[in-house]
């Protein structure tokens, strides 16, 4: 379970969004939207532990999340079977093997991961997840590269994932085909900026 | 853990890993003083322990900005940071593949690289010596270092800035050990405080590095 209570978080010292509450019960995602630079990839590094909380809590133990970012982690040197196969043993987790199956990589496991497309790449991050075993996906623009077929093909995986009991946080532009995913605007939300001059940098001479 | 040290390993060897850089370094150094003091053995034999030790120093220096650079650049220092393993254990294992990778190899290169700056017979085994001792506070040192300056843009030449003072220490007592060893004299006060130095950086410093690696990936 993910509940996140009056969360307000800052990037680069900035605030960019302040009371911000939702939850997230088993079996559920939530969409983030909102324009460039709204601040949902500062929320979603937020709730996977990555920097702390100007404000507010969020009470999801971090063992339980997957966090994907934009960059997908992955080293071009290894295989793809070998970029997994790492992944598999930091989270302890056994077998590769549904993760391959699922993201439709099976014919690449033993190409080096520098050899495969933008959007082979994607597929290979997103599959970590399958991986990790977790119950709670994080995930900032996850469809960003993909075609229409892996769009979809990833649009089946988190269903599958969350009817398994799991939950997926995303921020996201596109439609993945999830009519059951609930969307949440961070518009509303945006924190309000310090009055220039108030308080500002001559101030801190007088 | 161990896959972590597997993967670290791994990636050095493979193709555009850097495995070898600090090597080549310092092997050219070695084979370049000679050339440029003269091949007096006298003088060599003198200023043998000195060059080899800031040899190791200087080659252990220029590999460190890989040690979080890359993964910093992938992303996969931010996955590291999320998944079920302490940031301390990480920075580690990744302070311990840059010794395996740089460290050792000049361990076991520097008899042959002695050899051709006249080294006196007697202080081998001390060069060796002094080398493994040394070279792992090197390596955590400069682990530190390198979480300091993750993320920033061309960070490499603040953090030279940063570690050289720390690296001073190590630097003075490893040639004291080989310089003294040289001249047959007794080896145990520098040696002791080499192996104390070595001992407090790689207690200490893994924490250190992990808070500020955590700082720097908000």
């Amino acid at each position: 379970m993910l509940s996140v209570q009056g969360l307000a978080c800052a990037r680069g010292g900035l605030p960019l969004l302040e009371g911000v509450s939702f939850a997230l019960q088993a079996g559920q995602a939530l969409v983030l939207r909102g324009p460039n630079g709204c601040g949902k990839t500062t929320l979603l590094r937020t709730v996977a532990g990555l920097q702390p909380a100007l404000a507010g809590e969020v009470s999801a133990s971090t063992d339980s999340i997957a966090y994907a970012a934009h960059a997908d982690g992955i080293k071009g040197t290894l295989s793809v079977r070998e970029n997994l196969e790492f992944w598999a043993a930091i989270y302890g987790t056994r077998g590769i093997g549904a993760a391959l199956e699922q993201m439709n990589l099976r014919a690449l496991a033993d190409r080096a991961a520098q050899n495969l497309s933008a959007g082979q790449k994607r597929r290979l991050g997103l599959a970590r997840l399958i991986v990790t075993g977790r119950p709670l996906w994080v995930l900032d623009e996850p469809t960003v590269s993909l075609d229409a077929a892996s769009v979809a093909l990833f649009g089946a995986v988190v269903r599958a994932h969350l009817a398994q009991g799991g939950m997926a946080l995303m921020a996201t532009h596109i439609d993945l085909g999830l009519p059951e995913a609930a969307i949440l605007d961070l518009t509303p939300y945006k924190a309000r900026l310090p009055e220039p001059g108030a308080g500002g940098f001559d101030e801190a001479f007088l | 853990m161990i896959a972590l040290l597997i993967r670290d390993l791994r990636l050095a060897l493979r193709a555009g890993g850097g495995f070898g850089l600090g090597l080549a370094f310092f092997l050219i150094l070695a084979v370049l003083v000679p050339l440029g003091v003269g091949p007096e053995p006298a003088t060599l034999a003198l200023i043998a322990p000195g060059i080899l030790w800031v040899g190791a120093l200087l080659a252990c220096l220029l590999s460190l900005d890989r040690i979080f650079a890359l993964d910093f650049e992938d992303g996969s220092l931010d996955l590291l940071a999320t998944a079920p393993v302490p940031l301390e254990a990480v920075v580690t294992i990744k302070a311990l593949a840059h010794w395996l990778t740089t460290g050792l190899p000049l361990v076991l290169i520097s008899p042959v690289l002695g050899l051709l700056l006249f080294l006196p017979a007697d202080a081998y085994l001390w060069l060796i010596l002094s080398l493994l001792l040394g070279t792992p506070a090197l390596s955590v040192i400069g682990t530190f270092g390198a979480a300091l300056t993750v993320g920033l843009k061309r960070g490499g030449l603040l953090m030279s800035l940063l570690v050289l003072p720390l690296y001073i220490p190590t630097l003075v007592f490893g040639a004291e050990v080989v310089s003294r060893g040289a001249q047959g004299l007794a080896v145990n006060t520098p040696l002791a405080l080499l192996a104390g130095i070595t001992a407090g950086a790689v207690a200490l410093l893994p924490f250190a590095s992990a808070l500020v690696l955590r700082i720097n990936l908000r």
